[in-house]
């Protein structure tokens, strides 16, 4: 789960971890109250999405006059912001950051993030900040200083050192600010079972200071059920819709650009599912995995779900049951076809657990649109050849 | 012969007496596998399943002499429960539990490691040896006993793959599901030697898929140390980018972690590649003649 700068920032506070004074803000009259409390005499408005390059979308301003805030607030809020890490139709501004201007002497880059390969967080720091770090790291890597922390024995003081000489950071005084500015970064990043924290950039002020300038900040989902005040940041109109919906039903789905419907138990072999259509010359229109508990309810739900999508011309049920049993699957298929409007071929591949049952099921329920598929190869190439010959709903 | 486990392994189960425990032990037993005992706190001294009940795993392996633990315990104690299996001797953790949070799985298989626990999953099908042992929730049915070893990150790729071999009428001896996690105990890299130590095993599949570069690692062990043939798929060639694909692992950032990186290392290592897992069987066919 990922949260906001603002949020973001928050978080920092509690951890006193330094950054510029800021507001969250919903309106335009909201931004001018803001930035006269923050005082000036230089603001910055920032536009609230969870995707980084805001700035260069547009969406990061700099403002010298309380006028200023307030036209930059009328043109960023409501916008819709495309970068480099939002999908193609971009994200619609609703939040506003106004946040005090910083001194900026030069920006660099922190993060903390695990490394799959160590197995332990990971501290990685650059001179380059207000880059994009995979660049940076493609182009310059000998810029990056990485310190893996084990968490058995926490921040020592020579990750702290590590990271100060990494960063030529010759001054006493400095010194022993990035050091700290680290070590409550780090402790942040282990109460809260953070996934990643990225500071990009970090600034360092004239006085020898250290802010973050930014923040961007995600979480472990399989731990946000003891980071309450975390879960609570939660902003689910910056999810997708369908998305959520169907985690209610303990359905996993991401909607794709394709035209044919998958409905798979597993993620892997959801996944396998998805190259089989490509392969065959097909595309997929999403990805869904019913989980380990599908009933009829789920089915007739996931078949709701994808059907929603305009583009869907076929849909392909593969299962291959372990725990899930096939013939709750193919229950969950006839109640579907009662309470949805079934209107594309369907394509049912049932294995595993409960296949002969299933079948008879199925047979016996005589849907009109529904073809079995023999294996994976089959339904796949079955599922194409239905998508390709649809004539429409 | 087979790896890891066979039909003497002696089994406990952490968080035996629960929904899922019940009903998978059960499965396990009916299967062949020889459970002999399981540990629920504060159930110590009763008989589930005809086998004793223990407060702690300690206790357990005392009196059982268990050298494998098979644990359905809720996600939340899923770092604990390992921690304790680890300090009370036992060889080998199988960890079917998802949703374990990353952190505590950091700790967990650290301390493991340092006891020299060996771990699998968490968020895993398990581990059988067909037709001997069965520790997971797999469908026993399909494992039919053979000459192929079978590693895969994701569960129903498992089902899938060893169905298509056993069709094929080779077999499986044993099939590992590593699980999907960021954080994963046994992986390619310490199971492929073991297969090819193996003389049973005549080839290995090996299922993959995106994020993380363990495969990418398995390519480079392949090229050095196995001469049995390796038949490979990768799920999530068509996957987007930055999206998060039912595995918390299996999520590309860059160009680091995709499919098309990890079949092209596989295929310089001469592991036969298919590009749908419906070819699995197939492949092994030709592999083995």
């Amino acid at each position: 789960m990922n949260i906001h700068e603002y949020q973001a920032k928050q978080v920092f506070a509690k951890y006193g971890v330094p950054t510029p004074k800021g507001i969250m803000v919903e309106s335009v009259k909201d931004a001018v109250v803001a930035a006269e409390t923050l005082g000036g005499p230089v603001w910055v408005v920032k536009a609230q999405i969870h995707a980084g390059g805001r700035g260069l979308g547009g969406g990061v301003k700099l403002a010298k006059s309380l006028e200023e805030v307030e036209t930059l607030a009328n043109e960023i809020l409501g916008m819709t912001l495309i970068t480099h890490q939002t999908a193609a139709e971009g994200k619609l501004v609703q939040k506003l950051y106004i946040e005090d201007g910083a001194d900026i002497k030069d920006e660099l880059y922190l993060s903390v993030v695990l490394d799959r390969k160590l197995e332990m967080p990971l501290i990685m720091a650059s001179t380059e900040g207000g880059m994009n770090i995979e660049d940076v790291a493609e182009n310059t890597p000998e810029k990056i200083v990485t310190i893996p922390v084990d968490p058995a024995i926490g921040f020592q003081g020579f990750h702290g050192r590590e990271l100060a000489f990494g960063l030529g950071i010759t001054d006493k005084a400095e010194q022993k600010n990035i050091i700290t500015f680290a070590q409550k970064l780090f402790k942040l990043y282990m109460e809260n079972d953070a996934e990643m924290i990225e500071i990009n950039p970090l600034v360092r002020t004239g006085s020898g200071e250290f802010l973050a300038l930014d923040g961007k900040m995600g979480f472990d989902n399989s731990a946000l059920g003891r980071q309450p005040e975390i879960a609570a940041m939660r902003d689910l109109t910056e999810e997708d819709a369908d998305e959520i919906e169907a985690s209610h039903y303990g359905l996993s789905y991401v909607a794709l650009d394709g035209e044919i419907g998958c409905m798979v138990n597993g993620a892997g072999l959801a996944m396998g599912t998805m190259d089989t259509i490509n392969h065959m010359g097909g595309t997929p229109a999403n990805f869904l995995d019913v989980g380990g508990s599908a009933n009829a309810e789920t089915v007739a739900k996931g078949f709701e779900i994808i059907l929603k999508n305009p583009k869907v011309k076929a849909i392909f049920v593969n299962i291959f049951g372990g725990i899930v049993r096939c013939d709750r699957i193919a229950n969950g298929i006839i109640e579907a076809t009662k309470i949805t409007d079934v209107n594309v071929p369907v394509i049912v591949r049932l294995d595993g657990t409960n296949a002969p049952e299933a079948a008879v099921i199925l047979k016996n329920a005589n849907i009109a649109n529904l073809i079995v598929g023999d294996d994976l190869g089959d339904g796949a190439a079955k599922a194409v050849k239905a998508a390709a010959e649809f004539k429409g709903k | 012969m087979s790896i890891l486990v066979n039909k003497d392994s002696k089994v406990i189960v952490q968080g035996f007496t629960g929904k899922e425990g019940t009903f998978h032990a059960e499965q396990c037993i009916a299967y062949g596998t020889n459970i002999v005992g399981g540990v629920t706190p504060n159930k110590g001294g009763q008989t589930h399943l005809g086998q004793p009940v223990f407060n702690t795993v300690a206790e357990a392996v005392k009196t059982t002499s268990a050298t494998v633990s098979m644990i359905f315990v809720p996600p939340a104690f899923v770092g604990d429960a390992v921690m304790e299996a680890a300090e009370a001797g036992i060889e080998l953790a199988v960890i079917i539990t998802e949703g374990a949070p990353v952190k505590d799985m950091q700790m967990a298989k650290a301390h493991a490691t340092k006891h020299g626990m060996m771990t699998i999953g968490p968020n895993c099908p398990g581990v059988i040896t067909a037709e001997e042992c069965k520790i997971g929730i797999m469908p026993g049915m399909i494992f039919k006993k053979g000459s192929v070893g079978l590693i895969s990150k994701s569960g129903t790729l498992t089902y899938e793959g060893a169905n298509q071999v056993c069709n094929e009428g080779y077999g499986i001896t044993t099939a590992v599901g590593i699980g999907g996690d960021p954080i994963i105990g046994l992986s390619y890299n310490q199971i492929l030697p073991m297969f090819e130590a193996d003389p049973e095993t005549k080839a290995i599949v090996m299922i993959g898929e995106i994020g993380g570069d363990l495969e990418i690692q398995a390519a480079k062990l392949i090229k050095e140390q196995i001469t049995k043939p390796v038949v490979a798929f990768i799920a999530g060639q068509t996957a987007p980018k930055g999206k998060t694909m039912g595995h918390a692992g299996a999520i590309v950032s860059g160009s680091a972690g995709t499919a098309k990186e990890k079949m092209e290392a596989l295929e310089a290592a001469g592991v036969t590649v298919v590009v749908s897992p419906a070819d699995i069987g197939k492949a092994i066919k030709k592999v083995l003649g």
